[in-house]
């Protein structure tokens, strides 16, 4: 590595500000550039705008796209340092955010939250999804443990294979939900492909709330994590408390998990290839990696779900987009890494 | 350093069980300071969990062990970690660090939070590398190393850690004799000069015989003798404890004592 880590740091700041400008110009109806920095200045400063502007711009951008491209850039942010945690954590380049079920088991409490009302309970799903997917998370990861750690000890493989168990009992259990739905099943299966259609201010803050402590959290212990990659054991008698660490950076992640699926539904993979990518740039390092995956998986889903709304013919869920691109992308990587390993 | 200082390690009536098998019973053992530990026995004797004990990794069960005339359990992990190195057996590593940035973390327990490593860490670094005569992998991928350059970097990132005991579980185990015999040799020099305190685990009891001080022999989660090489390692005990019927060629001034097996 040649650069400085501040310096890759701050590239990426403004790598992602720029990206936000220039989606935030982009649409049905275009703005330049400069004609939205004009309207964040104005609004930041909580002054008026110059006459000569079309008057719908100041509501389209602060209304309409500012908010979903934010909500955009925080969820791929979250769900791409949930990931990088993850892998550290279980000690797998290749594990994602999925194989611990978390994901699944906000995905279960969502939908749950969704049909409420076909059983007669009625609660704003302003607050219901989100609080059922945390619990959905959290019921899922406190059974991921019980059945892993019997003996109190956290393998990896035990975590991921509890993780895939629970994980598929889910699915059905999502299953079931959609065929109870029925009218309202299209809701629940465009939620479940991810879509970041109509997002408010208020989903912005619901993530950021989560996600930027979160994130600080991570960035605390990102020097154990690199120490806890040399195993448990090696970890323990270098004055890591393994356990505990791993304890709490699994819980914030998931939270983090959980508040981006109950904002967005599910998108697959920026979890999964983003750190992984960034680790191929700049190296293992949790210290550098963690807040570059974060500015990464912002910069990343951003630019994807601007692809769907201004670019493409119709709308694509863009959960879809980032697997049909991704998957593919990931198999080449995942096949040049075991062909590299074996030479 | 004299066998006569207050012990380092001192157990009494220790035990371990892990799940309803007690892996070791009625330990009672006293380590000097200064001194090389040869930890030997059968597979499943218990050592690696007597190790894990001594390196506060698993507690124990019931009796006590004190380090430094305190107990065990007392100190906390980072004091520990000044104190007391660990190179184990395995090492699996699924990140690509290199090899420098592994030998620092041997640094990580003296290197404050949010600080970067200072002159001294790296002074340290460098000498364990030259030490292990690893210095040319140095920006060589960590994924990237055969299983014996992997172990030699593994015990330099322990002995970048600076610490009095030095733990080893079967460090040389996946070595070839070449390199067995020069990291044996570096830990050797390490107790001689700096005074410094090594246990380790030990297969090869001709290693065993030629480098360490004491030896430790386990069997059945027992110890079934502790004492100077000379006078455990002999060819009645061989055959007690591993059922293998041996000669030992009693030590000279130039060589030390030799276990010759009959095979048969």
């Amino acid at each position: 590595m040649t650069l400085k880590p501040p310096l890759i740091l701050m590239s990426l700041t403004l790598f992602l500000a720029v990206a936000i400008v220039l989606a935030t110009g982009m649409g049905f109806l275009a703005i330049a550039p400069l004609e939205v920095i004009q309207i964040l200045w104005a609004k930041a400063l909580g002054v008026g705008i110059g006459e000569d502007m079309n008057s719908t711009f100041p509501f389209v951008v602060m209304e309409v796209r500012l908010p979903r491209i934010l909500a955009a850039a925080i969820v791929g942010g979250g769900l791409a340092v949930a990931g990088a945690v993850f892998q550290a954590i279980l000690l797998n380049p290749l594990a994602d955010p999925y194989t611990l079920g978390v994901s699944s088991g906000a995905a279960f409490g969502a939908s749950l939250a969704l049909v409420l009302g076909i059983l007669g309970i009625t609660v704003s799903p302003l607050v219901s999804v989100p609080l059922l997917a945390f619990l959905g998370a959290m019921a899922t990861l406190a059974a991921v443990f019980a059945l892993a750690a019997p003996d109190g000890r956290l393998s990896s493989n035990t975590l991921i294979l509890s993780g895939v168990i629970v994980a598929a009992i889910l699915s059905a259990g999502i299953g079931f939900i959609k065929y109870l739905a029925d009218e309202q099943v299209g809701v629940i299966i465009f939620w479940l492909m991810g879509s970041f259609v109509g997002k408010t201010w208020h989903d912005v803050a619901l993530t950021a709330i989560f996600v930027l402590p979160g994130l600080l959290v991570m960035l605390y212990f990102a020097r154990d994590l690199n120490i806890m990659a040399l195993g448990g054991r090696t970890a323990d008698t270098l004055g890591v408390e393994s356990r505990r660490v791993k304890k709490i950076l699994l819980v914030c992640a998931s939270l983090m998990t959980a508040i981006c699926v109950s904002v967005s539904g599910i998108i697959g993979f920026v979890g999964l290839i983003v750190p992984h990518l960034l680790r191929l740039v700049l190296g293992p390092d949790n210290r550098l990696l963690i807040p570059a995956c974060f500015f990464g998986g912002a910069i990343l889903l951003l630019t994807a779900d601007t692809i769907t709304r201004a670019w493409l013919p119709t709308e694509l869920p863009i959960g879809v987009l980032t697997s049909l691109i991704g998957g593919p992308f990931f198999c080449y990587i995942f096949r040049k890494k075991q062909l590299g390993q074996r030479t | 350093m004299n066998t006569l200082a207050a012990p380092l390690f001192a157990i009494s009536k220790g035990c371990f069980a892990y799940r309803a098998n007690n892996v070791l019973q009625d330990i009672d053992l006293s380590l000097a300071p200064g001194q090389f530990y040869g930890l030997i026995g059968p597979n499943g004797s218990g050592k690696t969990t007597l190790l894990d004990l001594l390196t506060a990794t698993r507690s124990l069960q019931s009796g006590q062990l004190s380090f430094q005339g305190r107990p065990l359990v007392k100190y906390a992990k980072k004091e520990l970690a000044v104190r007391i190195a660990l190179v184990p057996q395995q090492f699996a590593m699924g990140f690509d660090f290199t090899v420098a940035e592994l030998v620092l973390m041997g640094r990580y327990p003296h290197i404050p939070r949010f600080s970067n490593p200072t002159a001294r860490d790296l002074e340290l670094v460098e000498e364990a590398m030259a030490v292990m005569q690893i210095q040319p992998l140095r920006h060589r991928l960590i994924t990237d190393l055969s299983g014996g350059e992997k172990q030699r970097v593994v015990v330099a990132r322990a002995l970048a850690q600076d610490t009095e005991v030095l733990v080893l579980d079967e460090a040389t185990a996946n070595l070839d004799i070449h390199h067995t015999i020069e990291i044996m040799h570096v830990i050797r020099k390490l107790v001689r000069d700096q005074g410094r305190t090594v246990i380790a685990a030990i297969h090869d009891l001709n290693l065993a015989a030629a480098f360490c001080d004491q030896v430790i022999v386990l069997k059945n989660g027992r110890i079934f003798k502790a004492g100077p090489v000379a006078e455990v390692l002999t060819s009645r005990l061989i055959a007690e404890v591993f059922q293998v019927e041996a000669v030992v060629q009693a030590a000279t001034p130039d060589h030390p004592p030799q276990i010759h097996y009959t095979l048969s």
